[in-house]
């Protein structure tokens, strides 16, 4: 059987037309609408979450005052931040500084454009969803850049600076993760994979899933990667200059990202919006909260990382086993397409257990200290 | 031009200024770092932003009415201020205090050091990034002894308790008793907090040979407290120089090898349980009695001068006095625990990334409150 026999005949025969409810343009309009207030809502909830969340690990209350269960404090944020005064900076390089948030936002909404909320259920059943969320994500950096630059102040430029090597570094394992769901899945649209899972890729691509998600912590800037905006080194990193609504922007950017990576978490990994008994695109969403509660527990758990150690990581320890991570699953699908997939559930779990462990022993941080 | 030459990017250090305000230097402090990209070549420290001439102040005092301007000085441990200002104008008039009161102070004494390295250690871990959960988990025992503080003066944070020649008012019945309990649950808290942080990997690769103070520069700087004892300084006033009745207790002084700054942070772990077992200690052996020696309330020691110092929580902190026979300090000098061990900080930090600079800098445990006075 040749390799592009094999691909064709594990391609999902059942893929409904994506062009519920309607016409063209009707499609278009719809699922836009729906994806704004999506990211809106859901940046709401992420944030409630986090700081609910950040406040029973924290043991204390977090906001409990406006509304039941301080439900409302996003909507009281928002406010505050929309009535706050525009403060830009003597210095500032102006267009760069105003037009920032917006590269930094759009490139988010583009991510969502792909995922499937459910069979079928998404703005445009690309071919090539999974390359074309790649190709987007890495634009929200330039938006960053953006930002420390034109602020000129040398916090956000630390910051900016922190961010674009980070996620040039972070950009390869999170690919390479990525290639091993792909050859399992036999396609690159989202739609595809979901359809494809029978059991979750979590479990046949374990090694991978870690690897996607450090490596999209990193990308996305959550603890303990938030080189770019860590508080108690660079105040604010690139938005240190940014107030009222460009400042609700990123802060809109930052919390969009999470729910988006946690969202194609779910999709290439915990089988999308497929599950018993619930509906589909409530599958989804819980499995994305999930998802995205893991991350704020990394963040009130974990201490940050150097910029040095960062770049380690991301070259000594993640980059190897995302290229060792592929080759495997290269050679099991070439090997044995057919083989029981609860056996391959089970091989690959000891080996991701086997490899991490391995790796983390020629893993070693330098002291990183430079003679001056 | 040759290719190679122009697709070189020219790069020269540049100067990044840390404070006054800033969310990691605990206060106002400010330092012109000199960088090159991530790497710090050099730092200079600003002092005076919370300068308020307490030394002068104390010119325009009695002596007893300078003790409330002494909680000011290191804010977050207050006691300890109280305790060093009060043995120097004892030593310098003369005064026994009675055997119930020294008690008192000393476990007021390390109760308060107790809340300092809670505090010192939480802060230093929320600069390594650990996003406000140890510092939150560290607060929640801190309150814990201030509600005990709050119990004997009324206070939380400026306790003004300790007197010339004794301290304010006994210490109420109760008291005794919620000791007992705060020493049994931070026993456990202290194995909690261990189990949590010891051998959390990021932490040690934050910290483990980061920004290392050797023996010598610690002596030659003459650091104290935690910092020099993680430089493997054995030098703890509480033994080489026993005031008050230290003399009585037992307890161990932890020191470390390397100097970095987990030694540091380690010390003050270490620290925390030695603190309780000499609170232990003195809650068995408190006499009833006074509280306090029969001083005049405007004391006037005879001429002369004294310096009387103290492990304080951050290290030695000495309070020189001189008197001329009045009723107020002819001069007053304080020597300030936090600024000189800040000292060392310049030689700590070279060569270092910005992240190492501010986890040094907390590691060495300062309280702008004494650094400017």
């Amino acid at each position: 059987m040749t390799i592009p026999d094999l691909v064709i005949s594990k391609l999902p025969m059942q893929v409904t037309p994506a062009d519920w409810p309607g016409g063209y343009w009707w499609h278009w309009l719809f699922f836009t609408v729906v994806l704004i207030i999506f990211v809106l809502c859901m940046v709401m909830g992420a944030i409630y979450i986090e700081r609910r969340g950040m406040g029973r690990m924290q043991s204390r209350l977090g906001p409990n005052r406006t509304g039941p269960f301080g439900l409302l404090q996003p909507v009281a944020d928002a406010l505050k931040v929309l009535l706050k005064e525009n403060i830009v900076p003597d210095a500032a390089d102006k267009l760069v500084h105003w037009l920032a948030p917006i590269v930094a936002f759009v490139p988010v909404l583009l991510i969502l454009t792909v995922i499937p909320f459910q069979n079928g259920a998404l703005l445009a059943d690309l071919n090539i969803g999974i390359l074309f969320i790649v190709a987007v994500s890495s634009i929200a950096t330039v938006g960053m850049f953006m930002a420390g630059w034109g602020s000129s102040n040398k916090y956000s430029l630390l910051g900016a600076m922190r961010n674009v090597a980070a996620v040039v570094s972070y950009e390869i394992p999170l690919v390479l993760a990525v290639v091993g769901v792909v050859l399992c899945a036999g396609s690159l649209s989202m739609n595809c994979i979901v359809l494809s899972q029978d059991i979750p890729y979590i479990l046949l691509q374990p090694l991978g899933f870690l690897l996607f998600f450090m490596a999209a912590c990193a990308e996305i800037n959550r603890s303990p990667f938030d080189l770019t905006e860590a508080d108690s080194e660079i105040v604010a990193g690139f938005h240190t200059e940014y107030s009222g609504m460009k400042f609700a922007m990123f802060y809109l950017v930052e919390y969009a990202e999470a729910i988006a990576f946690s969202a194609i978490i779910t999709t290439l990994f915990l089988s999308g919006w497929r599950g018993p008994l619930l509906p589909p695109w409530l599958w989804f969403l819980i499995k994305t909260l999930i998802v995205f509660f893991a991350m704020v527990w990394t963040r009130t758990t974990l201490p940050r990382v150097r910029i040095d150690q960062l770049m380690a990581l991301a070259w000594k320890f993640l980059f190897p086993l995302a290229l060792i991570n592929l080759f495997i699953t290269a050679i099991q699908v070439l090997v044995w397409p057919d083989a029981l997939p609860w056996t391959m559930v089970i091989i690959n779990i000891v080996l991701m257990v086997v490899l991490v462990l391995l790796w983390s022993k020629f893993f070693k941080l330098g002291w990183g200290r430079v003679e001056v | 031009m040759t290719t190679t030459e122009m697709m070189t990017l020219k790069t020269e250090p540049f100067v990044l200024n840390f404070g006054p305000v800033h969310p990691s230097t605990h206060g106002v402090y400010r330092m012109r770092a000199t960088l090159d990209g991530e790497v710090v070549l050099d730092i200079e420290p600003v002092f005076g932003y919370l300068h308020r001439g307490i030394e002068k102040l104390a010119e325009e005092r009695t002596f007893s009415g300078f003790v409330p301007l002494t909680d000011r000085l290191d804010y977050i441990s207050s006691m300890s201020n109280n305790l060093g200002y009060c043995l120097s104008v004892e030593k310098l008039a003369g005064i026994e205090v009675p055997e119930r009161a020294e008690y008192i102070r000393v476990i007021m004494a390390e109760l308060q050091r107790l809340v300092n390295h809670a505090i010192a250690v939480g802060t230093f871990l929320n600069d390594c990034g650990a996003y406000m959960t140890p510092v939150v988990y560290m607060l929640r025992e801190r309150e814990k002894i201030l509600d005990l503080f709050d119990m004997v003066c009324g206070q939380r944070l400026t306790y003004n308790y300790m007197r010339i020649g004794g301290v304010s008012q006994d210490i109420p019945d109760e008291f005794l008793p919620a000791l007992r309990r705060l020493v049994n649950q931070m026993f456990f808290f202290i194995e909690e907090m261990e189990r949590l942080l010891k051998q959390n990997e990021i932490l040690l690769a934050r910290t483990k040979g980061v920004g290392i103070l050797s023996r010598e520069t610690a002596i030659n700087c003459s650091i104290s407290g935690p910092v020099a004892r993680g430089s493997g300084v054995k030098w703890d006033l509480r033994r080489a120089d026993p005031y008050s009745i230290y003399d009585r207790f037992d307890f161990d002084i932890p020191t470390a090898e390397v100097g970095d700054c987990y030694d540091r942070y380690r010390i003050r772990i270490e620290e925390m349980r030695q603190s309780l077992h000499i609170i232990e200690q003195a809650m068995k052996q408190i006499p009833s009695g006074p509280v306090r020696a029969d001083v005049p309330h405007l004391i006037r020691p005879p001429v002369g001068e004294a310096y009387a110092h103290i492990e304080a929580p951050k290290g030695e902190l000495g309070f020189y006095l001189v008197s001329d026979n009045s009723i107020a300090p002819y001069r007053c000098h304080v020597r300030p625990t936090s600024l000189i061990n800040l000292t060392a900080l310049r030689e700590m930090v070279r060569g270092w990334k910005v992240a190492d600079l501010i986890v040094i800098f907390g590691s060495i445990d300062i309280c702008l409150g004494e650094v400017d006075r």
